[in-house]
């Protein structure tokens, strides 16, 4: 019953990362029907801005301000930051590709990944860095469970961001207008919506996520590595698809599902097995729901 | 004048829907152009909102500005030139009033929006009754209220409509004519495509009629009205 209890928590925190990387895979794709395949490198450009951002900052403030103000600080200006990443990959990587075959966009998707792996290596070189720890690690046992502090400020955290996007999407103009764009893309600009303000706006919330994903991520596993995206930014891919067509629901409920299935797994079966099964059991699952959780049956617009 | 046309010609890859069409509207009028299916009637409104684009040489303004130098949301949020599409284009993942509130996104006049929402539900009740309710479970009707109603609040000083009688049982037509006539006695300006030519050439002041991508006849609605040729072709009488 511990080890389950302790499992619970290792897939929740895994569950974490994926939910929150994925739900910025889904948001594209449901937008602007596009699968953003750099969005795992997005989520690497973002851990090292965070891990920038984190080392200046305790550099900077370390006795002067407590570690959670510090913490939230990184949190805020790395999402800033890396946001504007996300814009400039939709305004110069992808706007120009409207209207172009879907090919085209997936071709630019995973070059813009290759740039960003081979601009990080040539500016940082082959060093690894480590992501310093902005909390101080405390461990509790309550009944023979363990975990950190991390752990559930990971948890914690997580949830936040996405019931604030939730909200965000349901309740503010430009949440309206992104799901208007996700049910007719065609029909936004006659509201007097610009598309050129709903796609960046779009891009940047993913990679904002992506980033904070980075930093939480930088705190449970702290080495960093050019290519850390690639297979988080597939399974947040697989997350997104399990999901169902742009529903942000769905891909953070699908993350978390893919964080379970991969601990849970590992617990009972060797760990070299882990992503043959876990990947299986989620083919399964799309044999038999192949839209996902709460993909849309209809849409207008095939894509933008 | 308010809108001129002039020239206008739209090509669907490189073949040609409107061969240099030139008409115009007064401020506060109601005009229509009639046409049979397939003449250009919608392909006419869509290059007004810019959703397609027109060939060199064509020329829109609005109040004496260049239409044709901005993107679809700025023809809407910049002049005022609200377009009720074909097929009504509401947005059936969003509620009614998410509907209409969507349509103000680039109004900054937060309490005109208020007003003019209100004004929306006051004409159209059923709207009203509904108003947390998806779009898509609307009928077809209410979904056509919606749409106009959207219209109205994006901030119309032109309402360009596309078939707005399409589906609507006979009744609920007529409540939709009345509608329009009182969002034009609001100072609105009218212009109308229609394929019921008797019913919106009754409620016009002016028409043209475009037949194969040209316009072959003007003149005021009631004139053409008694044209014996619009009565053959398009009152089936
Ligand atoms: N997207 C498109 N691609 C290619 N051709 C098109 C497209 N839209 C319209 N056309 C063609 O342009 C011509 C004019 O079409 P349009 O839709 O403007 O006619 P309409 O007068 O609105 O007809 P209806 O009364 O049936 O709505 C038609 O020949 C049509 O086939
Ligand atoms: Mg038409």
């Amino acid at each position: 019953m511990e080890y389950f209890l302790q499992n619970l928590i290792n897939a929740l925190q895994w569950g974490s990362f994926y939910a929150v990387i994925s739900i910025g895979y889904s948001m594209v794709y449901g937008v602007l029907m596009l699968f953003n395949f750099a969005h795992g490198d997005i989520f690497m450009v973002g851990t090292y801005i965070g891990f920038g951002i984190a080392t200046l900052f305790l550099a900077l403030f370390m006795p002067i301000l407590p570690g959670w103000v510090i913490f939230i600080m990184v949190i805020i200006v790395t999402m800033f930051l890396a946001s504007f990443v996300g814009v400039m990959v939709e305004v110069i990587g992808y706007r120009p590709l409207r209207g172009a075959p879907r090919a085209s966009a997936a071709i630019t998707g995973l070059m813009i990944g290759i740039i960003f792996e081979t601009g990080n290596l040539i500016l940082l070189g082959a060093q690894r860095f480590s992501f310093p720890a902005l909390i101080e690690s405390v461990s509790y046992n309550v009944g023979g469970v363990y975990f950190t502090n991390v752990k559930v400020l990971i948890i914690v955290v997580s949830l936040v961001l996405m019931a604030a996007l939730h909200t965000f999407i349901q309740k503010t103009k430009w949440g309206m207008a992104m799901r208007a764009m996700s049910y007719d893309f065609k029909a936004v600009p006659l509201m007097g919506v610009s598309i050129n303000i709903i796609a960046p706006l779009t891009f940047a919330i993913g990679a904002g996520l992506a980033s904070v994903a980075g930093i939480l991520y930088g705190q449970a596993y702290p080495v960093l590595d050019p290519y850390m995206g690639i297979l988080v930014g597939w399974k947040a891919f697989v997350a997104a698809i399990l999901g169902g067509r742009g529903s942000i629901m769905g891909a953070a409920l699908a993350g978390y599902l893919l964080g379970f299935i991969e601990i849970f797994v590992a617990m009972v079966f060797p760990s070299t097995f882990r992503d043959l099964i876990a990947y299986s059991i989620i083919l399964i699952i799309l044999t038999f729901r192949p839209r996902g959780f709460f993909g849309m049956a209809h849409s207008t617009q095939l894509r933008l | 004048m308010q809108l001129v046309v002039e020239n206008l010609s739209v090509s669907y890859d490189k073949i040609r829907a409107l061969h240099g069409i030139s008409f115009s509207v007064e401020e506060g009028e109601i005009v229509t152009i009639i046409g049979a299916n397939g003449a250009g009637k919608s392909t006419t409104l869509r290059a007004i909102s810019r959703m397609v684009p027109a060939d060199p040489g064509s020329k829109i303004e609005f109040m004496g500005q260049n239409v044709l130098k901005y993107n679809t949301d700025r023809v809407v949020s910049k002049f005022g030139i609200s377009h009720v599409p074909e097929g009504r284009m509401i947005f059936g993942n969003l509620t009614v009033t998410e509907n209409l509130t969507l349509a103000a996104f680039a109004r900054k006049d937060s309490a005109a929006v208020a007003a003019d929402m209100k004004w929306v539900f006051d004409l159209f009740t059923r709207l009203e009754e509904r108003k947390n309710q998806l779009a898509g479970t609307l009928s077809g009707g209410e979904q056509q209220m919606l749409a106009v109603g959207r219209a109205y609040v994006s901030g119309r000083k032109i309402m360009i409509l596309d078939e707005p009688s399409m589906g609507l049982a006979p009744l609920l037509m007529l409540d939709m004519f009345d509608a329009l006539k009182e969002i034009n006695r609001q100072g609105t300006t009218i212009l109308l495509v229609e394929q019921n030519a008797r019913l919106a050439l009754k409620f016009a002041q002016r028409g043209y009629v475009l037949e194969h991508g040209k316009l072959i006849l003007e003149g005021e609605a009631d004139s053409l009205l008694d044209n014996p040729e619009v009565k053959k072709a398009y009152l089936g009488a």
